[in-house]
């Protein structure tokens, strides 16, 4: 028993899992939301059985059916894929925690199978070792999320899951269009493969270009954003927590991944040009998230703004400031996914989500505020919470690097941050003009909510733990990294 | 120039005349088709490319092209039932023009 344990490979069970959950919550639709919590808590046992492995046997690589490259699909383990995955089954758990409460029986069974094959494709993505397996889950991810937003119903989620499908479909058409050059040049689309055969040619530019267009399309990042605040606020909430929290980190994850293993080190032109769009971004999406009288187009607004901050590693470019960019982003999934639960209590709590108009939830809601408040200072970023740390380590290396621009960027995006939280928290205390009914919220959804903000605080605390995991395989020491640092220093 | 170009431009040719439709029409149904073209125009590029060497052609992209057919059909057919819900929730076959309060 003892060697059968040791001689599975993890790697294929939090794909399996889920896939096999979304069939069985498809059949068995009276039982579903039993088996919808114990598929989750069994995604999140094999994930966590597999950051053992890798703790235990360092960088994993799995060929599915023995197969191998170039036919067969490989899974390819390493501490950045392992930490997506963690963050995945942490976020994950407590939205189908909350799913369980938020949802009656009827949305109930359609939401269940999609969000287990969202689950699905989330994990394979980063478990992929192959560009065009990343097409796949790409889409996969995709579709899924499209239909997520759809359940809502009504012209407006409609209209929205509409314009998203067309967003989604055409980045993963950008991005299969450059797959296609890449493989008529290397005869590969094995990232390992393709890193040690890749020169700079031309079709190698207009494959990058075309694959990161694509792929900051779907990231949402400015001036590419348009699609999402609609998407992610007319969803219901459990969807919108996962499609700020997930959803959109899949397609930053797979950018990443291509800039530091499969691209030539670039100019430093095209980096400081992503860096400039998410200055823009924090700029923008945070005095837009002031300017809403929604709270969840404020969170989703803020979402923008957060996701901008992310790009501000690329002229930064050393092993910290994509330590720190991957800090955020883990940070941003738990603080993003608490604050969109919370205000899907509050929706449900006053049957409208006016920013002026939350009566006094303050007094009558105390662990949903403590919530968005706990939520909101990581966002902020203020000490002790894990987007502290995420910033810290970026301005850190802006200074040490003589690029204090990216530091000001920070601090602006900081302020403003704390402004529209500032903004929501204050009217939470206040009584409003219009009284309202107040129904009911489960105890489940005050406390999931709760639990994933307190974990984004917790972050902040344990910092040495990620940050060690991080260096697994070392991903982020690559020669992006050591031409940038060099061009620095010139 | 070799027919294999002629056919891989063919493809980038079909790429960009769907990109124009998805952008120019308003109509769903036709930005639907768009993005098939435009699918139309890689999967061709794809299985023109593959014959690029002497004697049998490589299989690889060949079987990209099945697997990207699948998720062609799979995208398509949940786009026409968004655009049927949406059209019966809101009598209308066009995005709502702004991102609605």
């Amino acid at each position: 028993m003892i060697m059968l344990w040791h001689n599975i490979s993890w790697q294929a069970m939090p794909v399996l899992l889920p896939l096999v959950g979304a069939m069985l919550c498809f059949l068995l639709p009276q039982r579903i939301k039993f088996l919808g919590l114990m598929i989750a808590l069994a995604i999140a046992a094999s994930v966590f059985a597999l950051l053992l492995q890798v703790l235990d046997e360092g960088v994993l690589r799995y060929s599915v059916g023995g197969w191998g490259a170039p036919l067969g699909i490989d899974l390819y383990t390493d501490g950045l894929s392992l930490l997506m995955l963690l963050m995945t089954a942490l976020v994950g758990l407590g939205i189908s925690i909350y799913a369980i409460a938020y949802f009656k029986s009827d949305k109930a069974v359609h939401f269940w199978p999609l969000w287990m094959l969202l689950w699905a494709a989330l994990n394979a993505l980063f478990l992929s070792a192959d560009l065009f397996n990343l097409y796949v889950t790409l889409e996969l991810l995709g579709l899924s999320a499209v239909a997520l937003v759809a359940l809502a119903g009504g012209a407006n989620a409609l209209g929205a899951a509409m314009r998203y499908l067309f967003v989604s479909l055409l980045g993963s058409l950008f991005y299969l269009l450059g797959l296609a050059l890449l493989y008529h040049s290397f005869a590969t689309v094995d990232i390992a493969l393709l890193a040690q055969r890749i020169e700079e040619t031309p079709a190698v530019w207009a494959a990058m270009g075309l694959m990161s267009a694509g792929l900051l399309l779907k990231t949402a990042l400015f001036p590419l954003h348009f699609w999402l605040p609609p998407a992610h606020a007319n969803a219901p909430a459990p969807v919108s927590a996962l499609l700020s929290a997930l959803v959109v980190k899949a397609s930053f994850y797979i950018l990443l991944r291509l800039w530091l293993d499969v691209f030539p080190p670039t100019n430093s032109m095209l980096v400081q040009f992503l860096g400039l769009l998410g200055a823009c971004a924090v700029l923008w999406g945070g005095l837009q998230a002031l300017r809403q009288t929604r709270l969840k187009m404020l969170i989703a607004y803020s979402t923008v703004a957060q996701l901008g901050y992310l790009f501000i590693a690329f002229p930064l470019a050393t092993g910290m400031a994509w330590k720190g960019s991957l800090y955020l982003l883990i940070s941003h999934a738990l603080a993003k996914s608490a604050m969109f639960l919370a205000a899907g209590n509050l929706l449900r709590f006053g049957g409208h989500d006016r920013i002026t108009q939350l009566d006094r939830v303050a007094q009558r809601l105390p662990l949903t505020l403590a919530a968005f408040a706990l939520a909101g200072v990581s966002i902020m970023g203020l000490p002790p919470s894990g987007g502290f740390i995420g910033k810290w380590l970026l301005l850190d290396v802006a200074l040490r690097s003589g690029q204090w621009w990216w530091a000001v960027i920070l601090m602006l995006g900081s302020l403003l941050a704390a402004a529209y939280i500032f903004k929501v928290i204050g009217h939470a205390f206040t009584q409003a003009e219009v009284a309202h009914e107040a129904i009911e919220v489960s105890k489940m959804m005050e406390w999931s909510a709760f639990l994933l903000a307190l974990a984004a605080i917790v972050l902040g605390l344990v910092s040495p733990w990620p940050l060690a995991l991080m260096d697994i395989g070392s991903p982020f020491n690559t020669a992006l990294s050591a031409t940038c640092t060099s061009g620095v220093a010139q | 120039m070799s027919s294999v170009f002629f056919y891989a431009l063919t493809g980038v040719g079909l790429f960009t005349l769907g990109l124009y439709a998805l952008i120019v029409y308003t109509h769903l149904l036709r930005k639907i088709l768009a993005i098939n073209v435009m699918g139309s125009g890689i999967f061709l590029l794809l299985v023109s490319l593959a014959a690029r060497t002497r004697g049998a052609p490589d299989p690889v992209p060949h079987a990209m092209v099945i697997t990207g057919i699948v998720v062609a059909i799979s995208a398509t057919a949940l786009a026409l039932v968004l655009m049927l819900r949406l059209r019966e929730a809101s009598d209308r076959v066009e995005l709502p023009e702004e991102p609605m309060e």
